[in-house]
């Protein structure tokens, strides 16, 4: 299945995916009005320091250990997507404890979100790569690790 | 076809049966389910109280669920023998089962230990199912005083249930700091401090001698006038039905990294089972419920004829009480390094090069990094573990490990 990929050679360091993300998934229209003078919680996190930078969200592991530890039963994995019910979410944060890519946060309301690959939003592919000015993440189809 | 059973509904349980289903998704199952419950979420009973979740949304599965993996399930009847010859369940009505494959998941019970005078407390409460979060639901009220005997997670996480719906809350513990099992003596003060701010009450180092209608005494000579008294000592694995059949029991079930019993066609899974416990290299009770799930997967995974082997679990616990979020995992049989900055606490302890465990107080985000040091046994000269410490990200790997995790397929 196609999956977010990461080139941190290429990563620029310019959160611009991080904003994509939060807008993508605010279901409103106008990026200004979502996230101007807002604290935003996107579902990817620039990671890095002065030298190195990239970009993390979900890998939407072969065998996710966040669903087999919520203790709430709201992580499901459907069609190799991992997803949350967050209506089900208590905000225990046991995902953060498990996942070893780092790769979940905690949103506005004390739940948890994690990338969807933005498939049931307006956007309908990964917005942080649509808008990436540099190729540094990539949406694509890949087999083993390399 | 094959006939599978499995004794308990919790989430040992479903993680048995999506095993089973990895495999084989044709074979007859049957759960035998003490409670008349659908399968719900047993950490949730305080989030229910506090009003953060409901009886809908707290279910583990859908309402779907045993109808869609091809369950039959067994309500409000209790497993009562195992004959591992004619491989039979008897069950509370003397109904005869046969298995071909069988999953004991039958939990644990609370511990009660023999008060003077605990007859005489009408309103009593442990604070396990769904059942007891409902009747002590039912008990309390504005103006209740709550006595809760044992500081451990069950009982702190009762506590904030229901802190806003009564009038006080005392907490009392044989030993002298909260969370004993988890925390060590500073991480607990940290958070006690927390509870206290939050309007807990508590009598460390300290029990109960006698209980005389609405009054507890204290071994210090204290007295404790309460409304509602919650017994939250401790928890005992159910695992006398396997031992009654013959099998090989300590303090749980005792199974092998495949989940299977001394006796043959047997598995055990979760609270009942002493599995193997990666952080100390012997056999634990980890009654946490990641693990349970996995124990119960592979469990079912091998009653169908698969090959699956959980030899990674290690202890660990994310718990947050009034806004303050605390993780630990691993042992903490090692050097100890400590990080405090804002508010939070970090501890970590270090044992031949490699992380056996931490404890994070305030400070947790993406700390699963950490728990997959531990797991993983990497070896800290070969990250930038000084940067872990401070700041966990990515980047405490190096480009080539990253390169692997970012950009194939894990």
């Amino acid at each position: 299945m196609k999956r977010v990929y990461v080139n941190e050679e290429w990563c620029l360091g310019c959160h611009l995916c991080e904003y994509n993300c939060a807008f993508a998934n605010s279901g409103m229209k106008d990026m200004a009005a979502a996230l101007k003078d807002k604290k935003i919680f996107p579902r990817i996190h620039v990671e890095g320091d002065d030298k190195i930078t990239f970009a993390v969200s979900c890998r939407h592991c072969e065998d996710p250990i966040c669903v087999k530890s919520c203790i709430a039963g709201a992580i499901s994995k459907q069609d190799g997507v991992v997803k949350i019910d967050r209506s089900k979410c208590v905000g225990c944060l046991t995902c953060i404890l498990v996942c070893p890519y780092g790769a979940l946060a905690l949103g506005e309301n004390g739940t948890m979100q994690k990338c969807e690959l933005c498939l049931q939003n307006s956007c309908g592919e990964p917005a942080c790569v649509k808008g990436c000015p540099n190729k540094a993440i990539v949406y694509e189809e890949r087999g083993e690790a390399e | 076809m094959k006939k599978y059973v499995i004794i308990g509904n919790g989430t040992a349980a479903v993680g048995c049966i999506e095993g089973i289903r990895s495999v084989d998704q044709t074979g007859e199952i049957t759960v035998i389910s003490s409670e008349d419950h659908h399968v719900y979420s047993r950490p949730l009973i305080s989030y229910y109280l506090e009003g953060k979740t409901d009886l809908q949304k707290m279910k583990y599965r859908g309402d779907g669920f045993y109808a869609d993996n091809g369950c039959k399930v067994l309500y409000g009847k209790t497993a009562k023998s195992i004959n591992a010859k004619s491989k039979t369940v008897v069950l509370d009505g003397g109904e005869k089962i046969k298995y071909d494959e069988l999953c004991v998941a039958a939990g644990s019970r609370p511990f009660v230990p023999p008060f003077e005078g605990l007859d005489t407390v009408t309103q009593k409460f442990s604070f396990m199912t769904l059942d007891d979060a409902m009747s002590l639901e039912k008990a309390l009220d504005k103006d209740s005083r709550v006595l809760i005997v044992g500081a451990g997670l069950i009982g702190l996480k009762c506590a904030e249930g229901i802190a806003g719906r009564v009038k006080d809350i005392t907490v009392c513990d044989l030993a002298g700091r909260v969370l004993s099992s988890i925390l060590d003596d500073d991480c607990a003060a940290t958070v006690q401090k927390h509870l206290e701010d939050n309007g807990l009450k508590f009598l460390l180092a300290d029990s109960v001698t006698k209980f005389d209608k609405n009054t507890a005494y204290m071994k210090s000579g204290k007295t404790v006038e309460f409304d509602i008294l919650v017994l939250a000592v401790g928890v005992r694995a159910n695992s006398e039905i396997v031992k009654d059949a013959g099998g090989n029991v300590n303090r749980g079930i005792i199974i092998n990294t495949k989940a299977e019993t001394s006796l043959p066609h047997i598995y055990a899974a979760g609270d009942c089972a002493e599995g193997y416990d990666a952080s100390i290299g012997s056999n634990r009770v980890l009654a946490i419920l990641p693990n349970a799930y996995m124990q119960g997967h592979t469990a079912g995974v091998n009653m169908a004829g698969g090959d699956s082997e959980f030899g990674c679990a290690i202890p660990m616990n994310s718990i947050g009480f009034f806004g303050l979020h605390i993780m630990s995992a691993g042992s903490y049989d090692g050097q100890m390094t400590e990080e405090k900055a804002d508010g939070a606490l970090k501890r970590f302890f270090i044992r031949d090069g490699v992380l056996k465990g931490f404890m994070l107080i305030g400070e947790t985000e993406r700390a699963g990094i950490y728990t997959s040091l531990i797991r993983e046994k990497t070896p800290l000269c070969s990250i930038n573990f000084e940067l872990a410490e401070k700041i966990i990200s990515n980047l405490i790997f190096s480009q080539n490990v990253r390169r692997k995790r970012f950009g194939g397929v894990v």
